[in-house]
């Protein structure tokens, strides 16, 4: 026998994954746009500060009469018509676009991944009560639910969690407006999340080794969480990575509507809101958050599709 | 010990009796084997005992299964659970699929040892490659968190079965745990089990429908068909001389080696009954090569031919002494 053979690590699936995935020049594109976007959400606001001085909310050039400039070498963006840095302006409304996306996308994983799943391993009568709800749910256009949830709770009317969490954070009124929305939009979108790891659940509970665990006495509960949802993973991870997305032009199109985020928080979508009233005179106001938004939007969804090639090599289409 | 068990499955197409009144006795060490063919109720059985049958459709509807002094049917679910794993185990038809394909194999095997015997993380790790080592994996302490993809066939089955005696189970249930394997591995896998039985003192209910392989491991052999039993004896007295025209059936229809070339292999003829409808005479009647009137007729009587040989069949006297002389003639022809 010889000594020295090198042990061979079996390549995992995410390595696996992950090698597929950087064949994908889509894909990559998409990371690498995503990467720099969110550094400079994060990182950006504090960088325009300390470089230039202007924040979201600072308005430089009190007193003159135009206060929307083009965009220059002190304005990359130009500024909005209250004369604030855009390029601020933009990074501090992609913070909250990218927070909404993500929370909500985190609310609809928990409570869509736990729910599919219970129902898909119980079956029979409880899986069919489960599914009719979320069917009779689905029936409500959703973008109906989301407006009556924010002007039922929006306002004096949030209910006091929100509103306890939000004064945690340090805002008033107006933060706990936008904590609502995440959960408004989680909760509506939750649901196809359900079908999908329930019928994932399905597919897989009759397997042998489920039957094995019982027989081995773990617990449902312990079945389910640690034994069936690892094996469901791979569609969840892609289902929220293009949830994201489409939670995001959600909010986009009620802050548009001036239902989602108000002053003086600022989202791409309300920053779009503003910048049409001028589109004649300063199209800049529109065009920067809206490029920015669409080319996020884009590579959210490349990295979407380009995760669901990578982790589901079956119905690669060649 | 298992007591008149019938277990039925409530379906669209009636009621399906798939194990309709059996009963045996197992004691501490023994091991006892259950052959019968496809849908026989072999399974059921033991699903029943483990408590493991899906309810609804199915329903344990009667019998006692009495372990040691307990009588699982009447436990809570949280109780039977406890029993699981712990007291008795099971090894399943299929390696291939019975682990979880995305766990490690260390996750696995310390689920149970945590669960049942309160083991720390690393107690639990470290009982996990002692398994191992004892079921003969060769370099147990690196493989033990590689993934099931990683394991051969016959290496799983192997994990499967350290996964099984991990608590030390006083009964261990192995559901065709060579089927899937090939003839090589088959034996090392039921000479492994045999060691660690007399190792360990379990007991063992071995289903299979591979008369070679319960002939060389069991004390005792159960025959069903159709969820009956038909024929219950000692392993080597079962071999020599049937009761039962279904199990001299089974016996003839082992290939021998010295079949000549060229002509047909025996093979009962027909199918094995739909257990739905069944008819009210013989289930095996249809096809037994000395059924008469009666058989259609009328249930057969379980016949008590020795002390512990027992036989579903209206002439079971008769084929025995069949059997008999024919084990007469061969030891004369020899």
């Amino acid at each position: 026998m010889a000594e020295n053979v090198e042990t061979v690590k079996g390549t995992s699936l995410w390595k696996d994954a992950w090698r597929r995935l950087l064949k994908n020049k889509l894909a990559v594109f998409g990371l690498i746009v995503m990467i720099i976007m969110i550094v400079a959400v994060i990182i950006g606001p504090a960088i325009i500060r300390w470089t230039t001085g202007f924040t979201a909310d600072y308005i430089p050039s009190e007193g003159d009469l135009i206060k929307s400039f083009p965009p220059s070498a002190q304005h990359p963006m130009g500024t909005d018509e209250a004369g604030r840095d855009m390029l601020a302006r933009v990074l501090q409304g992609g913070r909250i676009s990218l927070m909404v996306g993500v929370i909500s996308t985190i609310v609809s994983l928990i409570v869509g991944v736990s729910y599919g799943a219970i129902a898909g391993y119980m079956g029979g009568k409880i899986d069919n009560f489960m599914m009719r709800l979320v069917d009779i749910i689905y029936a409500i256009p959703y973008i109906l639910i989301v407006i009556v949830l924010l002007s039922v709770f929006g306002g004096p009317n949030t209910p006091s969690f929100i509103q306890t969490m939000a004064s945690t954070f340090g805002g008033g009124q107006a933060l706990s407006q936008i904590f609502l929305l995440f959960f408004a939009l989680g909760l509506v979108s939750w649901l196809t999340m359900a079908r999908v790891v329930r019928g994932q659940i399905l597919s897989l509970k009759n397997q042998e080794f489920v039957m094995a665990a019982r027989a081995t006495g773990v617990s449902t509960p312990n079945i389910i969480f640690r034994h069936l949802v690892p094996n469901a993973l791979g569609p969840v991870i892609v289902y929220a990575t293009l949830t994201i997305p489409s939670v995001m032009l959600t909010e986009a199109f009620l802050s548009f509507l001036g239902l989602g985020v108000q002053a003086p928080y600022a989202s791409w979508g309300s920053l779009a809101s503003d910048g049409i009233k001028n589109i004649a005179i300063y199209p800049w106001q529109l065009i920067f958050p809206g490029v920015t938004m669409a080319l996020t939007l884009f590579s959210l969804n490349f990295l979407g599709d380009g995760l669901r090639d990578a982790l589901d090599p079956q119905t690669r289409k060649f | 010990m298992v007591n008149d068990l019938k277990t039925y499955f409530q379906t669209e197409d009636g009621v399906v009796k798939a194990v309709d009144g059996i009963t045996f006795e197992l004691g501490k060490g023994e091991t006892i084997g259950i052959v019968g063919e496809s849908g026989s109720g072999k399974s059921v059985t033991n699903l029943s005992i483990m408590r493991l049958i899906p309810e609804p459709p199915g329903k344990i509807v009667n019998g006692d299964i009495i372990f040691d002094g307990i009588d699982v049917r009447k436990l809570s679910i949280d109780e039977v659970r406890k029993i699981r794993g712990k007291r008795i185990a099971m090894i399943f038809q299929d390696p291939m699929t019975s682990l979880n394909p995305f766990l490690r194999i260390s996750t696995q095997l310390m689920e149970v040892t945590q669960l049942h015997l309160g083991h720390s993380k690393e107690q639990a790790y470290q009982h996990a490659i002692k398994m191992l080592e004892t079921v003969g994996i060769p370099d147990a302490e690196s493989r033990v968190d590689s993934y099931p993809h990683e394991f051969s066939g016959g290496m799983r089955q192997r994990v499967m079965i350290a996964m099984a005696l991990s608590c030390q189970p006083e009964l261990l249930i192995a559901d065709e745990p060579t089927t899937a394997l090939d003839v090589t591995i088959q034996a090392q896998i039921l000479e492994l089990i045999k060691n660690l039985k007399s190792e360990f003192g379990t007991s063992v209910i071995l289903i299979t429908h591979d008369l070679g392989v319960v002939a060389g491991m069991t004390e005792k052999i159960i025959v069903m068909y159709a969820g009956k039993v038909f024929e219950i004896a000692p392993t080597a007295e079962l071999f020599s001389t049937p009761a039962n025209p279904y199990t001299k059936g089974l016996l003839k229809s082992v290939p021998d080696p010295a079949h000549e070339q060229g002509k047909d292999l025996y093979q009962i003829p027909g199918l094995p009954p739909d257990v739905a409808h069944l008819p009210p005479g013989c289930p095996f009647q249809p096809r037994c090569y000395r059924a008469e009137e009666l058989c259609v007729q009328e249930f057969p009587p379980f016949v008590q031919i020795n002390e512990n040989h027992r036989s579903l069949c209206h002439f079971a006297k008769e084929v025995y002494a069949e059997s008999i002389a024919e084990k007469a003639d061969k030891v004369a022809v020899v």
